[in-house]
């Protein structure tokens, strides 16, 4: 037993003398003038010092630690979801506070129905759903135009008319981006369909892109259109059956067997 | 302090704070480029961050407001470095926070297109547009639309871009101005308080819209107010117009500033004709503020009642609608158009805070004799004051309002005792005419401020580590030892109270060495507290709680969207049933396609999202105070 004992001491010795030094000596002029006895501590780094014992190279008491109670060491990261102490203060009640949270409530929702509320581009459905002409009809003002005066003029979308195409009469002219339409039009009649065709589409992909700055009866339309686009024909033909021989009446019951 | 003779050099007495890790949020050397919107003032005395109490929810929200639970924070692990977030050169004074908050904020009220534009633009500075178009892979059409939308609204400014005239147009979207849109609520409800109904339909109108010319506006209010009344009665243009010409006189409402011409000639047949030069391309566009008809009314002579909207008429009244904008085009006032003075109801949220100050600290009386200095004072001070024109004792008993009839002894009592308060809201600047007073404005705010940080620590932390804050406050710098004597808290608990508020950033430390060489065994370490720094941290704690509480309330509806959606149907069908008069067994059988535990479903969810609704408004008033305090620092 005794030899343990006498073993730790002599390990800890220098440990127990600069405890010694420390702790107990709250005065400043002690500290200062132990320290100065050793002028070259300031250029070790504690495991020089101590010998593998920890020291550390700035005077401890001076935050108010010491060797007995150190803080605890961090053990990783902060967690994602901390202990709350404290339970936090309830909100302020209060007919001032409802009517705000019914104002603000109310606010979303109007502004999600304002035209300023700019819609990603849904991908058009092949069929107008049932649904969207009453969202439609709920839109406040769909559309909207800015005072052009306040705005750069770069901002103005680019509006040109369409010439007139001999495929699918469009009641009223609908704004798209202009594209090269005097090319297209000097060719001859079925180059001039193809293009137009091709054109159309590519227009009413355009259109769809403008989006709120459609009427609603040229959507309709361009639905008409998407759907002559098909290959699909109104009528149903068979191999075999005659061709144009089914009679009318039977294309009113429905599709022929 | 210690007194001892420092050893070693004078030279090396450092001031700067070495371990500061405000950095984040220190204040940029450039400040306000093309913003014209300044955040001006309004407070409660004591603000707190405060937190529903639903149980469920109860944990996730104060843990919003420990600012841990943060997107970035999954990616980082550590909740202190996520506000080591400053964007890029361009965007010096917006932070990851502001940023998200913006982005949430433009989500929810403009559509995910305007938001991928804006946060865009928020994050990399001034941009054209084809490099917007590009960055953010958006078809050409959408961003022209988004940009509309936001310089509609006032949140983005554009102006000739870096090279000269020649170059491009460029945009600059405006952090503050999209975090006003948390504000409208509170906007829109003084405007009540003040002016009635009609008030507040105008300036939620003009907000809604950006901004609008006044025919519009008086047309459009007058129709949402004839909705609301009875058969019959229809509301007066007339009404309207002189609700909406007070709001102007008492400034609320402003005109548009005029555009800055960009090197074209000047086309604009307004009749405000522009007070800038049209000349020289200008390089911070002109405020409202610059042009000296900003609030004067035009000429124009509505005459007329609001139209009654009938249901079977909506395809008709949307006609109507248009027809009667082209109306308003010959109106007379075309090109006028008319914004929401934030500043100017920022100052009155200001000055409604410190009445409440007083009336809480002190009494009513002397509340009322401070409003009274402030409404004299209302048309004299300018935005930036540090404090009113001195008002004579005379002038304020003259002015008092009747009901509060004070004997002039007793209003100079009263006076002195606003004067020797510690909160220093009123100051006695001379003697004459029977003693000049001021209502100090950045004081107050400071202290209004101050208080607010004092009641954050002591709801997080308790009132012992208050007290340490407060302390150090007062005493500026402290060692452990006299932190602890002062503050008579054991070594043990103070020392662990101080490590925790420094761990939170609330509390520095700063060295003092005593010699040249900054030997750690010879530097005192002192404890410190700077209100400036930690009250943009806290502001920026309160963005992020904002940002979280709305993304809880996203995530929330998501979740049980299936039920709202069904819950939305039933009501539809409801509301058709008893419009075309059905019998109550209808009805009922409708109502019971919702289930009981769905309806406590629903139940739960709809208190939910009303409380995080009401949260985000209270802490919309935290952040006011706050950014009022900081900004009446910045133009010291």
């Amino acid at each position: 037993m005794l030899r343990k004992q006498r073993v730790s001491f002599s390990n800890n010795a220098g440990l127990k003398k600069i405890q010694n030094r420390n702790s107990g000596t709250r005065n400043k002029d002690t500290v200062i003038a132990c320290w100065k006895q050793q002028p070259t501590h300031s250029a070790d780094m504690a495991g020089g010092k101590g010998r593998g014992i920890a020291a550390f190279s700035f005077n401890i008491e001076s935050l108010g630690l010491s060797r007995g109670n150190m803080p605890q060491t961090r053990e990783g990261p902060n967690k994602l979801y901390p202990d709350v102490e404290f339970k936090p203060v309830p909100l302020k009640e209060g007919e001032d506070e409802d009517y705000m949270l019914a104002l603000k409530q109310e606010i979303r929702g109007t502004m999600r129905l304002l035209p300023h509320n700019i819609k990603p581009l849904a991908g058009k459905g092949d069929v107008e759903r049932y649904k969207e002409r009453y969202q439609r009809q709920n839109m406040l003002d769909e559309e909207w135009t800015p005072d052009w005066q306040l705005f750069p003029k770069e901002l103005m979308p680019q509006k040109k008319k369409l010439n007139v195409k001999p495929v699918g009469a469009k009641k009223k002219p609908i704004k798209v981006s202009s594209k090269e339409k005097a090319d297209v039009l000097s060719k001859l009649d079925e180059l001039e369909k193809k293009d137009v065709k091709s054109d159309e589409e590519k227009e009413e992909k355009k259109t769809t892109e403008e989006g709120e700055e459609e009427e609603i009866e040229g959507e309709e339309l361009e639905e008409e259109e998407l759907e002559e686009e098909n290959d699909y024909i109104a009528s149903y033909f068979e191999d075999g059956d005659d061709f144009g021989a089914g009679s009318d009446e039977n294309m009113d019951e429905g599709a022929t067997y | 302090m210690t007194e001892e003779p420092m050893r070693g050099n004078r030279r090396s007495f450092r001031h700067l704070p070495q371990n500061s890790t405000n950095s984040d949020v220190g204040p940029p050397a450039y400040q306000r480029g093309w913003s014209a919107n300044i955040p001006s003032c309004n407070a409660q005395l004591f603000g707190k961050i405060n937190l529903p109490v639903s149980a469920e929810i109860r944990c996730v929200v104060a843990l919003a407001i420990t600012c841990v639970w943060d997107s970035e924070v999954v990616l980082r692990g550590f909740s202190r470095n996520s506000f080591h977030d400053l964007k890029g050169c361009f965007a010096k004074h917006m932070t990851a926070q502001e940023v998200r908050l913006c982005g949430l904020l433009l989500q929810e009220h403009f559509g995910e297109v305007v938001e991928r534009i804006g946060t865009h633009l928020l994050r990399g500075g001034a941009q054209n547009l084809r490099t917007i178009a590009n960055e953010t892979n958006t078809p050409l059409d959408l961003v022209k639309k988004s940009l509309c939308v936001l310089v509609q609204h006032g949140a983005c400014e554009f102006g000739s871009g870096r090279r000269g005239p020649g170059s491009p147009v460029e945009y600059r979207a405006s952090c503050e101005r999209v975090l006003r849109v948390l504000r409208y609520p509170r906007y829109i409800y003084t405007a009540k308080t003040l002016y009635g109904d009609t008030g507040e339909l105008i300036v939620e109108e003009v907000l809604q819209r950006g901004h609008m010319t006044m025919s519009n506006t008086v047309k459009t209010v007058a129709d949402r107010l004839t909705h609301n009344m009875e058969e019959g009665r229809s509301m007066e243009y007339s009404e309207v117009v002189s609700a909406f010409s007070k709001l102007v006189e008492t400034h609320f409402l402003q005109r548009c500033p005029p555009v800055a011409e960009m090197g074209t000639a000047a086309t604009s047949t307004t009749p405000a004709t522009p007070s800038t030069p049209a000349a020289p391309a200008s390089t911070s566009p002109p405020t409202a503020e610059s042009n000296p008809d900003c609030y004067k009314l035009p000429h124009v002579t509505l005459i007329g009642r609001g139209k009654r909207r009938r249901s079977s008429d909506d395809s008709e009244e949307q006609r109507g609608g248009k027809k009667a904008k082209m109306d308003s085009e010959s109106c007379g006032d075309e090109g006028i158009y008319w914004l929401v003075n934030f500043e100017r109801f920022h100052q009155h949220f200001r000055d409604q805070a410190i009445i409440s100050a007083v009336a809480s600290k002190l009494d009513q009386t002397s509340s009322e004799i401070v409003r009274t200095m402030l409404r004299m004072s209302e048309v004299t001070t300018t935005q930036t004051a540090a404090y009113t024109q001195p008002l004579s004792a005379n002038e304020i008993f003259r002015s008092l309002p009747p009901n509060y009839s004070i004997s002039r002894p007793i209003l100079d009592q009263y006076l002195s005792l606003l004067v020797d308060d510690p909160m220093e809201f009123v100051g006695k600047s001379g003697d004459s005419g029977g003693g000049m007073y001021v209502v100090n404005l950045q004081r107050a705010l400071a202290n209004l401020a101050r208080a607010t940080l004092e009641s954050v620590v002591q709801e997080r932390f308790g009132s012992r580590s208050a007290r340490i804050f407060r302390l150090l406050l007062r005493k500026r710098h402290l060692e452990q030892k006299q932190v602890e004597d002062f503050a008579m808290i054991p070594a043990k608990e103070a020392k662990d109270m101080l490590y925790t508020l420094l761990s939170e950033n609330l509390v520095q430390l700063q060295e003092i060495p005593k010699t040249p060489d900054h030997a750690p065994s010879r530097t005192f370490y002192l404890y410190t507290v700077n209100q400036l720094p930690t009250a943009r941290l806290l502001l920026q704690h309160c963005y992020k709680t904002v940002a979280n509480l709305i993304e809880r309330r996203l995530f929330e509806t998501k979740e049980n969207k299936r039920l709202l959606e069904k819950s939305q149907r039933i009501e539809a069908i409801l509301a058709s049933l008893q419009a075309s008069g059905a019998e109550p067994e209808q009805l009922t059988e409708v109502e019971e396609m919702i289930t009981a535990p769905e309806r406590q479903q629903l139940e739960a969810l709809r208190h939910h999202i009303n409380k995080l609704d009401s949260t985000e408004n209270q802490v919309d008033e935290t952040v006011f105070l706050l950014e009022s305090y900081i900004f009446s620092t910045k133009t010291k």
